[in-house]
């Protein structure tokens, strides 16, 4: 008897959570359990606590993906990448060589992909952080998330300070020594082992600091936001 | 908290094969011809897991702590109430269990003595599914949370190895789920209406007590 009512309502629950309001493609009560789940892992999460580094020989090229945002030809001579304020302003823009002067760093690390691949990898380049600092007195100190676009805008990631501010969230232009090739993203991408691939944003065009979540091209489509690692 | 688990396991079997349509990786073979594969293309579009990787991962993910509550609230009651005893085996147990399996696949005619509540086989299994669950839960954290849980998916032998363990315990689920339905069904209608109910009548007036199952 109790078990029939208990089966009944587990069936119930099941259809009713199907049937939810769907926010940005999954029913809403697990929208809020990836943003629970956010809630937890970002409070745990600690700007000293590295990602495992591997030794250079157990590292390949990335595999190619996707090439979302990054169809188009591109004329890598005069990219130069746009810098924006919370209201939208422009704040700066950089050519290759500016962020080539910022402190060289790089890390030999595990590339998670969202669909369950992984690979040792080589990024160098600038910490996000050091760039961050370029701008940091001229903007408010309620930002909170960063969100960066392809130059042709068809694919942006919007990710939170303290990944971005973490000592491994590198703004990289190369691996292995060598340019990061057109499809892995030249002649600039993000690269850090605390997000999935998904928002490892190739060729970035344009950076905006905000001061809420911006736009996200996979959580649109149903993934999670925060998706950390 | 055991008839629980059936939906819930389902609900993360289901949700994982989903995950595990986005990059599938394992297969039985030799050199270059794969004689096996898991999931091909004819399960993965019936069953519908096939282009649903966000949908899965926001099913498993969620689910996933209700998996952990339940195990959570098993492990205590078990050790509250002393019940463990019953399915916990003993070293004597585990030597007989070479036997009740004999036995229950109709190659020795002799059958083993009993352990207790449950025979040799039965608490060997059982305490296996419970540590499978363990080990599920383990390697599932490994997953989702590599960089902030690095110990645990050092523990599991990286990264991608804690995934193959993670995927196994799933097969293991299903090949358990299919022999304890079996031999629950071939002990008889008794047995089947206790692990319904979750209390065994028993016949002896004196002894009549509700057991949990």
């Amino acid at each position: 008897m109790t078990g029939g009512v208990a089966a009944l309502a587990g069936v119930a629950g099941w259809r009713s959570l199907q049937g939810a309001d769907p926010d940005f493609r999954i029913p809403g009560p697990l929208r809020a359990v990836h943003e629970t789940n956010e809630a937890i892992w970002s409070t745990l999460m600690r700007d000293d606590h590295l990602a495992t580094e591997y030794p250079i020989s157990e590292a390949s090229v990335l595999r190619v993906n996707g090439l979302h945002g990054i169809r188009d030809d591109i004329d890598l001579d005069t990219w130069e990448i746009t810098v924006l304020g919370p209201d939208g302003e422009q704040l700066g823009t950089h050519a290759l060589d500016d962020i080539k002067a910022l402190p060289w760093h790089e890390m030999t690390i595990e590339h998670k992909c969202i669909e369950g691949w992984s690979q040792v990898t080589n990024w160098q380049g600038a910490r996000f952080s050091d760039f961050f600092a370029l701008y940091q007195d001229r903007l408010p100190d309620d930002i909170t998330h960063v969100f960066l676009q392809t130059p042709d805008g068809e694919y942006y990631v919007s990710v939170d300070m303290a990944t971005m501010r973490h000592p491994q969230t590198l703004l990289a232009y190369d691996n292995f020594g060598e340019a990061i090739s057109d499809r892995n993203g030249a002649p600039l991408r993000l690269a850090t082992p605390l997000k999935y691939g998904i928002k490892q944003i190739k060729r970035i065009g344009s950076i905006q600091f905000r001061r809420d979540q911006g736009a996200d091209y996979w959580g649109e489509r149903g993934y999670d936001w925060y998706a950390g690692l | 908290m055991h008839w629980v688990n059936f939906p819930l396991l389902v609900i993360m079997l289901w949700s994982g094969f989903r995950i595990y349509w986005a990059e599938q990786e394992w297969a039985f073979g030799i050199l270059e011809w794969e004689w096996f594969q898991f999931f091909p293309d004819w399960i993965n579009e019936p069953l519908g897991f096939d282009r649903k990787l966000a949908r899965g991962l926001a099913f498993h993910l969620s689910f996933a702590w209700l998996f952990v509550l339940n195990g959570l609230a098993y492990t205590a009651y078990t050790a509250w109430t002393g019940e463990w005893r019953k399915v916990v085996p003993s070293m004597r147990a585990l030597k007989r269990v070479p036997a009740t399996v004999l036995h229950d696949l109709g190659l020795r005619r002799e059958a083993p003595a009993k352990a207790g509540y449950y025979n040799a086989a039965q608490q060997t299994s059982y305490t296996g599914i419970i540590m499978l669950g363990a080990v599920a839960t383990a390697t599932g954290f490994a997953l989702f949370k590599p960089t902030q849980l690095s110990v645990l998916v050092t523990m599991f032998g990286g990264y991608s190895s804690a995934r193959l363990i993670h995927f196994t315990a799933s097969i293991v689920f299903i090949l358990f789920f299919v022999v304890h339905i079996v031999q629950v069904a071939r002990s008889g209608r008794h047995t089947f209406m206790a692990m319904v109910s979750g209390y065994e009548l028993l016949t002896d007036e004196r002894d009549r007590e509700s057991t949990v199952v």
